[in-house]
């Protein structure tokens, strides 16, 4: 802006006299300079305002010390846009069980049956999967279904938190209990993703145990029946497993309206 | 800070009613719990009555975008729910408080209420001042930074009732808000109901028939599923007509007599 308020009319405006006061104020709201001329002005021709001023200026000053501060945030926001904080307990559930298989492998050095680790591996984020978009383990989930964020996006962004919490567990405990990430790393990611998918059809916590009861009668008994690993998971099976994966992962995205909760299926169990 | 007023938001409407419903029938598991439901509504207050498993409550989820109509037809500003709908732009304008509020219990107020603004995909420059404004219209401010589980039950609602108006919606739902409010909060709900119904659509479901009498622009009565009665608070106590119903205000009269009226024609 080129066009300042001459001194004369700043003169008359300090002194609460003039014409055009609301061009003059539209004026000194956008220009940092006449809001310093319109202070020198003030200082030297109205007293009177520079006592109001100071005035409120030592009453402010008395209130803020006295007005509570805002506390610190316990958690930053960014956070909880991850992740809801009731998914933390199932996350530590999981951790718990992860805990409870390698002990047993630990203490079973011979080898006798398969190792635990490996077995429990590729169905272990389910549980932080059903928490993560479910009706009755996450207490709003009634607004969130009801939003406009609900949809396969947040749904991915908290599976993608169940995961960088699970799958590093899962490579420490299978670091010490000696079995290879290689392994279980995409019947993890297959099973993480067609628990989803599944979801689309039957609701996540339903579909999540459904898979999880499935791995355990199909796989874990019968391999700790016979003690061998189950063909499954032999490194000859991972090439079905990553096309899995992709099957899954294009379903998963053309039912993805599914997420944004609007449902009227009878089978359908948020 | 000064909000910056979209377009969207000074155009006129292009749409007769904020929200209609033609046939609606809604599933709440098996049961049809809205069969057949006829229903216009504007700008104001409506405040939704009935007996228990009368529907509201499946209504109310089914405006909220939350159910899926089994049949018929349910325009919501002027957009027809099905098919190729913008969903996400609707939902921006609904504020929603449901029947059985779930809060997370370890949040202070401020931070459920910015959670749920930033879920409602409000610009993130504007949520700060949005949640300050939501706390203040429902009278809590003193209470903002405490933690969700130190609140009372009335706080626990009203603390609901500020998450529901954090975007300034213009359909705005609440299912059983006075629940647990105590007779002078439900004064002061009363007049914030007032003030958000010059703008907005308001839809509240109740069992208090005094309040619908109080803070009502418009009754809906609905029983089994279908609309039974729908009218200015003074037709609903006019209902009654010469004859003592049950109930001790005109308004409760009313609503008695329009039940009973309407079983002995099921019958």
């Amino acid at each position: 802006m080129n066009d300042h308020i001459t001194g004369a009319m700043l003169d008359q405006y300090s002194t609460g006299g003039g014409t055009a006061v609301w061009a003059v104020e539209a004026h000194l709201e956008r220009c940092a300079l006449c809001r310093e001329r319109l202070s020198a002005a003030v200082a030297k021709r109205s007293p009177a305002t520079t006592a109001l001023v100071a005035r409120v200026q030592a009453a402010l000053a008395g209130e803020v010390i006295r007005s509570p501060r805002m506390p610190a945030r316990r958690l930053p926001g960014w956070v909880c846009r991850w992740a809801p904080p009731e998914l933390w307990p199932w996350l530590t559930m999981t951790m718990l069980v992860l805990a409870a298989a390698l002990g047993l492998d630990l203490v079973d050095s011979t080898r006798v049956v398969p190792s635990l680790v490996l077995l429990v591996a590729p169905v272990a984020p389910l549980l932080g999967v059903a928490a993560a978009w479910s009706g009755g383990l996450d207490t709003a989930h009634e607004l969130v279904v009801a939003s406009p964020r609900a949809g396969l996006n947040l749904v991915l962004r908290r599976t993608l938190v169940v995961l960088l919490v699970v799958v590093p567990a899962l490579a420490a405990a299978g670091w010490l209990a000696g079995v290879s990430a290689a392994a279980w790393l995409l019947p993890c990611l297959a099973f993480t993703a067609g628990a989803l998918a599944l979801g689309e059809l039957i609701g996540l916590r339903r579909a999540a145990g459904v898979l999880a009861l499935a791995w355990t009668v199909g796989v874990i008994t019968p391999s700790m029946l016979s003690a061998r690993i189950p063909l499954l998971l032999e490194p000859v099976s991972l090439p079905y497993w990553a096309g899995l994966v992709a099957v899954i992962a294009v379903a998963l995205v053309a039912r993805r309206d599914a997420f944004t909760g609007w449902r009227s299926d009878k089978w359908f169990v948020r | 800070m000064v909000r910056t007023v979209s377009t969207a938001e000074t155009e006129p409407a292009n749409y007769g009613w904020v929200i209609q419903a033609q046939g609606l029938r809604v599933r709440a598991g098996r049961r049809m719990a809205v069969d057949g439901l006829d229903l216009s509504m504007d700008t104001g207050v409506h405040g939704l009555l009935g007996p228990n498993g009368a529907g509201k409550t499946t209504l109310i989820r089914s405006i909220a975008t939350v159910l899926r109509p089994a049949a018929g037809s349910l325009t919501l500003l002027g957009q027809t729910l099905g098919g190729r709908m913008d969903l996400r732009g609707l939902r921006r304008q609904i504020g929603y408080l449901p029947q059985e509020f779930g809060f997370y219990r370890q949040f202070t107020m401020r931070e459920f209420i910015e959670y749920i603004a930033w879920l409602k995909e409000m610009p993130t420059a504007e949520i700060p001042g949005a949640v300050q404004r939501a706390i203040d219209r429902v009278g809590l401010t003193d209470r903002a930074d405490h933690r969700m589980k130190t609140l009372s039950g009335g706080m626990v609602r009203r603390a609901g009732i500020a998450q529901a108006i954090v975007n300034d919606p213009q359909i705005l739902l609440l299912d059983e808000p006075t629940a647990g409010l105590d007779p002078d909060q439900r004064l002061q709900f009363r007049a914030l109901l007032r003030e958000l119904g010059t703008d907005t659509c308001v839809l509240v479901s109740t069992h208090l028939v005094e309040d619908v009498a109080a803070a009502c622009t418009d009754v809906v009565l609905i029983n089994a599923g279908r609309l039974i009665f729908q009218g200015v608070p003074a037709d609903l106590a006019a209902a009654a007509g010469d004859k003592t119903g049950d109930g001790d205000s005109a308004a409760e009269r009313g609503y008695s007599a329009i039940m009973r009226r309407h079983r002995e024609k099921e019958a």
